[in-house]
């Protein structure tokens, strides 16, 4: 036994840097902190504090009376069921649209220039998009101008102030995002994949439906993900280009309603809780789909 | 057997040329490859093997000739019409498929029914020695069975035509040795009919019936391997098939197939390959193998050795002569780096090539 214990005993192990090295804590690690720091300060720390003042009524009452009071009362909670009537069918289609797009500008040699003027409704923000769909949509606008000069209609279709010019401007702002995203999970994926296919006899149908479509439903999930819930928050256009008190009234309006005219915190804070736990719901439940799907590299090889 | 490949007389590529903007890719491209053959494209990256097979498969559109097989022309149809199997240098196997799925993938495009596809695909699996393996994900498989899962799905579709494209390249090297002489296995029980991309030489010469060796998009020499490799046509053509000392020299005299070269003061003869005429330049090309070191003489060469390796059965070495030529070649014994010695080789195994003109010829 004595001649297996070894000749010499080692007196010191590794180093403590060297140990936490091993574990992936090193000096670059200190990098994170002006992040956290900022996270804590604009974030977390935010959320924890309108969580709590959700739960301190300002009229008094038990902790749950403003979450009462909202799903009680329908003018406050119907607001969730309208902005999900926004939300979803604007995000599907943009999904919708980015696809094909995608697909057509992974093949182009002038990318870039496409890519930008693509993205270029980013940049414009909300309000000046509100503004031109404003006149453009308008009952005095190029569009329903052009159409009566046509004879196509007598009478000016109603395009802003209602459901539609929310949707239109929720398209056109979101519609950038969705398409770069869609173009970068469309690029992700080996063209020689579609290429094999095509030898073993899938026509180009066969090649989205089989190869493109199974191994891009993760990234659309992500993507759908992503934004529905920049639509999910949508205020400016909803105020400028729809109804704010009917149709429109999303739920971030009856949370500033709440919080700025009624000057209630404590009930906006509320609000805006219940707006996140329907945009999480949403969320979880689509990424948790995503497990339904392959995940793996979207490439042919090893890598 | 009931994978059983479809049988047609000849595939006939008919001047075809390929262009990329104002690069000629490939030019006046012809070749007739006949059933059962297994034709090598061999040649340097950039000579256009690639794009031929590319042609072929359909996957790039050919601006110029066409592609026969045997009476009905296949360059204007897409790639999913020709039903030729292809096997691509990445594999290219579906990830989010097993190997049974991938394997199957081209019959459930053609809609073939259920019983005969999971026949085919066991018998698929047979062949390419991958049972056992069916409900793996690519990823779970090593490189060597994700080359089979590729080859398996190729020839499923019992294509007449099986293309492949440097398909050893991603391998190391024991296991390309092994996939080679499966793949020549696999086309002989098939009966297939194979064209083959590679810039590997031995890969050519060991696999092939015939080799074309391509070179900036033009077929310089077409012929069995022991023809290519006994015979070298052109220059560029015996530098792929080992003629690594290369000597420039003045033509001194040409006669009855045998022409004599001064090179650096020493008469050097050999088989001369190309048309040569007095005066003008030329090179001998001589492989490693055929130099002996040995004393001076006629067909020696005075050289420096700059280095020595032992490998075992022999020795290799590398030498520079005065005119600032490069040599290698092999030894039965050491001899010292630095020292002087003469390079000696057979006259019947050096060849004469007339001096390349400069671009394309």
């Amino acid at each position: 036994m004595d001649a297996l214990a070894p000749a010499t005993t080692i007196d010191h192990g590794p180093s403590l840097r060297q140990r936490l090295a091993a574990n992936g804590f090193d000096a670059v690690t200190l990098l994170v902190v002006p992040a956290a720091i900022l996270s804590l300060l604009l974030f977390i720390y935010p959320f924890a504090f309108g969580f709590v003042l959700s739960f301190e009524p300002k009229a008094g009452g038990d902790w749950l009376a403003n979450y009462r009071r909202f799903f009680s009362d329908a003018f406050l909670y119907e607001t969730i069921a309208k902005t999900l009537w926004l939300a979803v069918p604007v995000t599907l289609l943009n999904l919708l649209l980015a696809v094909p797009v995608a697909f057509r500008v992974r093949l182009m040699r002038r990318q870039r220039l496409l890519t930008t003027i693509l993205v270029l409704p980013i940049t414009l923000g909300t309000v000046l998009v509100a503004e031109g769909l404003l006149n453009y949509l308008g009952p005095q606008g190029w569009f329903n101008r052009t159409l009566m000069t046509f004879g196509l209609i007598s009478q000016p279709l109603k395009l802003v102030h209602n459901y539609w010019g929310v949707f239109a401007s929720l398209l056109i702002t979101g519609f950038p995002f969705t398409f770069l995203l869609t173009l970068s999970y469309v690029t992700g994926i080996d063209p020689a994949l579609e290429q094999a296919a095509a030898t073993l006899g899938a026509n180009a149908w066969q090649r989205f439906r089989h190869v493109y479509l199974p191994l891009l439903m993760p990234g659309f999930a992500i993507t759908f993900c992503l934004s529905f819930v920049q639509a999910f928050s949508v205020f400016p256009s909803a105020v400028l280009l729809g109804e704010p008190a009917g149709l429109t009234r999303v739920i971030s309006i009856a949370a500033a309603q709440a919080a700025f005219e009624e000057y209630d915190y404590s009930m906006g804070s509320a609000i805006a809780m219940i707006m996140g736990f329907v945009q999480l719901g949403i969320v979880v439940a689509v990424l948790a789909s995503r497990g339904l799907f392959y995940r793996g590299p979207a490439s042919g090889a090893k890598g | 057997m009931t994978i059983a490949l479809s049988q047609f007389d000849e595939v006939r590529l008919d001047r075809v040329s390929r262009d990329f903007g104002a690069l000629n890719a490939l030019r006046d491209i012809s070749l007739t490859i006949r059933r059962r053959e297994f034709i090598a494209l061999l040649g340097p990256s950039g000579c256009g093997k690639s794009t031929t097979l590319n042609c072929i498969a359909g996957l790039l559109p050919v601006t110029g000739g066409a592609i026969w097989l045997d009476k009905s022309r296949v360059d204007t149809l897409r790639p999913e019409e020709r039903g030729f199997g292809m096997v691509f240098q990445n594999y290219a196997l579906f990830p989010h498929l097993n190997v049974r799925q991938n394997i199957g993938f081209g019959l459930k495009m053609r809609g073939t029914p259920k019983a005969e596809m999971d026949r085919k695909v066991n018998e698929a699996l047979a062949l390419v020695r991958l049972q056992g393996q069916e409900n793996k994900l690519p990823g779970q498989l090593s490189g060597g069975q994700q080359q089979r899962v590729a080859i398996a799905r190729a020839i499923v579709i019992e294509p007449p035509l099986v293309l492949m494209d440097e398909p050893l390249s991603n391998l190391d090297a024991k296991l390309r040795l092994e996939m080679r002489a499966e793949i020549r296995r696999i086309h002989n029980e098939l009966g297939a009919t194979t064209i083959y991309v590679t810039h590997d030489q031995d890969e050519a010469l060991s696999l092939a019936d015939r080799i074309v060796v391509l070179r900036d998009g033009v077929v310089r020499q077409v012929g069995t391997p022991k023809e290519l490799y006994e015979a070298p046509a052109h220059l560029d053509v015996a530098d792929f098939m080992g003629f690594r000392n290369k000597l420039k020299g003045k033509v001194v005299a040409v006669e009855n197939g045998r022409a004599v070269l001064d090179v650096e003061g020493a008469r050097i003869s050999g088989v001369a390959r190309e048309r040569l005429s007095p005066g003008s330049s030329a090179y001998a090309a001589i492989r490693p193998d055929d130099l002996e070191v040995g004393e001076a003489g006629p067909n020696a060469i005075a050289v420096t050795v700059d280095t020595i390796e032992y490998r075992g059965r022999e020795f290799v070495g590398t030498a520079h002569s005065a005119g600032g030529f490069d040599f290698v070649f092999r030894s039965h014994q050491a001899v010292e780096p630095g020292s002087t010695v003469y390079l000696r080789a057979d006259d019947g195994r050096v060849l004469v090539f007339a001096e390349p003109t400069q671009g394309r010829n």
